[in-house]
């Protein structure tokens, strides 16, 4: 299984994010850096949610913001190694639809969000064959590495 | 012609970890096709099963998006940088209420009810749970919306909504499959609820017992994710299109008319909407609906079939829709036909520059308000049925002009002279203007233009039967009988 570590912090913050934006769903880059033994993320990127008509149960990152995404990564050094969103009154699982839609290589962080949800996070990877989604290991940093 | 493809960061793994490639290419297929064929892994990702470009893959040709430009046949000359970039979709599925989660498993029983459809790998395991997280709204529980409504709700389609207001009559059994003889009164909703619950109690029915309206439209088909018309009239097929197309929500048509039908699926971001092959409603009266021009009652049946595979194939992703085809069914010939539609790009309401935005008034749009202005009823001097019957009786001279068809004159008639509306110029010469004249129909509408028509041809003395056969059968000898 891999592993995605990611400061305390920014869990926060992803968190604050589906909160603030719940019922609707929300999303996010992950920046940081993939190295071979695991994965950081060390800065997000808050993004609109492009789905207008359903956002309740949908997100969509437009492919100019995903450039931007990338160009931001480049000016703080860093790269853009995945995406968080959030399943409003649902749990941190990924649907059918998430895989279908999925990228291979990035890491894709979902929260819960809702009142009486669990506030949960968690982390997937896409199968090379995109038949499903494996879990990625979640490593919580209290401190910013190196 | 060498052009650079530039691999985004995900996709290297597939590509033996390069960060661009240089092919020799034409045209933007051509370079993906080359792209794929070299590293054969990063097909599945950029390509769909049936080799469409993923919908959320999307290629730019030196900072332009092909999509404004010839799309994949985008030509392409020496130097020319092809970037693919991804764009990020996601959400949860099924409905928004949390009481969902705990439901997308099958239990037991829902197995065995489901055998046929999960030993299908087609739809196996994953599909039924999809179909079980699955919203449909079906406007309309007529002759469309009783196939759709049982196949729906047998197939597991987890939560139905239904739109409709009428109650059910003795003209509706003979197609509407869902009712039986002890629902005639009834609202439609009703029956067809107690109906669907017995069929499968595992299914969400919603009902909305209201005329869809541009006031409630939006909200009603906002939480669903497959919109079903199954409508009779142009102003609601026209509302329900256009809301569809602003929620961005699939749009199964279907429309029957006597022994022909047509079928599509509209409100794809790929695909045309209604308007794109109807721009314009038909002036009004010129397509006679099913209570004027009939409908062979098994015809409903096969159409509502395909609108609910349709349906059904939308929410697993299975096929081919029917995006972008019109398919048209003709019974007496027993053939079907397909025709491509296009996008238009003038669209007002899916066109790239709408005009528009929100819903409009559909009754006037269709012109039905102005029709009901101008209607000849309102201006044709009318004798009421118990009127006609007195004079009758008293022994007035009347001569009685029938404006119906023979094959009407069959079911029932009040001994009238027999002169179909569409003779009735070409015949003018068989009636006598010197005489009293009542025209008569079925309702009234017919004999109105037959009235009118006769007055502008000179004659003086002539009369419309106010509503008809059926107002006659009503107010004055029950024994003739309704159709």
């Amino acid at each position: 299984m891999s592993t995605l570590r990611i400061r305390a912090d920014l869990v926060e913050q992803i968190h604050r994010h589906a909160a603030d934006t719940y019922p609707l769903e929300c999303c996010g880059a992950l920046l940081g850096r993939d190295d071979t033994e695991a994965r950081e993320v060390l800065a997000l990127l808050p993004l609109p949610n492009r789905q207008q008509e359903s956002p309740r149960n949908r997100f969509v990152v437009s492919a100019e913001d995903v450039r931007a995404a990338e160009r931001a990564a480049l000016q703080q050094g860093l790269e853009l190694v995945g995406w968080y969103h959030s399943h409003p009154d649902h749990p941190a699982q990924p649907s059918a639809f998430d895989r279908e839609h999925a990228w291979p290589w990035y890491s894709y962080v979902i929260v819960s969000s809702g009142s009486g949800a669990k506030l949960e996070l968690t982390c997937w990877r896409l199968a090379d064959d995109r038949s499903r989604f494996e879990p990625e290991a979640v490593v919580t940093m209290v401190e910013a590495p190196r | 012609m060498p052009v650079k493809v530039i691999i985004p960061t995900p996709l290297r793994p597939y590509a033996g970890r390069r960060e661009s490639v240089e092919f020799d290419a034409r045209t933007v297929r051509d370079a993906l096709d080359r792209l794929t064929t070299e590293y054969g892994e990063l097909r599945r990702h950029l390509f769909t099963e049936e080799g469409r470009l993923r919908s959320f893959v999307n290629v730019y040709v030196n900072d332009e998006d092909i999509r404004y430009l010839q799309k994949e046949n985008t030509p392409l000359k020496e130097g020319d940088q092809i970037t693919i970039v991804p764009s990020i979709a996601g959400g949860t599925d099924g409905a928004v209420a949390p009481a969902a989660v705990a439901t997308a498993t099958l239990s037991k029983e829902e197995i065995l009810r489901y055998s046929r459809h999960l030993i299908m790998p087609e739809v196996g395991l994953e599909g039924q749970l999809k179909l079980k997280q699955a919203r449909v709204l079906l406007i309309g529980t007529g002759g469309l919306g009783a196939p759709l409504g049982l196949y729906l709700t047998a197939a597991g389609v987890g939560r139905i909504g239904l739109v409709d207001f009428d109650t059910v009559d003795f003209t509706n059994l003979q197609r509407q499959v869902m009712f039986s003889t002890a629902d005639v009164g009834r609202p439609k909703l009703a029956a067809a609820r107690e109906r669907l619950a017995a069929l499968n109690p595992e299914i969400q029915l919603d009902t909305y017992e209201t005329r869809l309206t541009s006031e409630n439209a939006l909200d009603i088909l906002r939480p669903y994710d497959v919109v079903v018309d199954g409508t009779d009239n142009f102003p609601t097929r026209y509302l329900v299109n256009d809301a569809c197309v602003l929620l961005g929500k699939p749009n199964v048509y279907g429309s029957i008319f006597r022994f022909e039908g047509q079928v599509s699926v509209f409100g794809m971001p790929e695909g045309p909407c209604y308007r794109c092959l109807y721009p314009e409603p038909p002036p009004p009266g010129l397509v006679p609906s099913c209570a004027e021009g009939g409908v062979l009652g098994v015809l409903p049946g096969i159409i509502g079939a395909i609108q609910a595979m349709e349906t059904i194939k939308l929410l697993l992703g299975r096929g081919d829709p029917l995006v972008g085809r019109l398919l048209l069914f003709d019974a007496l010939a027993m053939r079907f036909r397909e025709l491509r539609l296009r996008k238009n790009p003038e669209c007002p309401v899916c066109g790239p520059q709408p005009t528009v935005t929100r819903l409009i008034d559909y009754e006037e749009f269709c012109g039905i308000r102005g029709e009901e202005v101008s209607a000849p009823t309102a201006t044709v001097p009318e004798i009421e049925p118990r009127e006609l019957k007195a004079r009758l009786e008293r022994g007035d001279d009347l001569f009685i002009l029938d404006v119906r068809e023979p094959h009407e004159y069959q079911i029932c008639n009040l001994n009238g002279y027999l002169l179909p509306l569409g003779e009735l110029p070409r015949r003018v010469h068989e009636l006598d203007s010197s005489r009293e004249i009542v025209a008569h129909c079925r309702s009234g509408k017919r004999s109105a233009e037959a009235v009118e028509f006769l007055r502008k041809a000179g004659f003086r003395k002539v009369w419309n039967l106010k509503g008809g056969i059926l107002a006659w059968s009503d107010q004055v000898d029950p024994s003739v009988p309704k159709y």
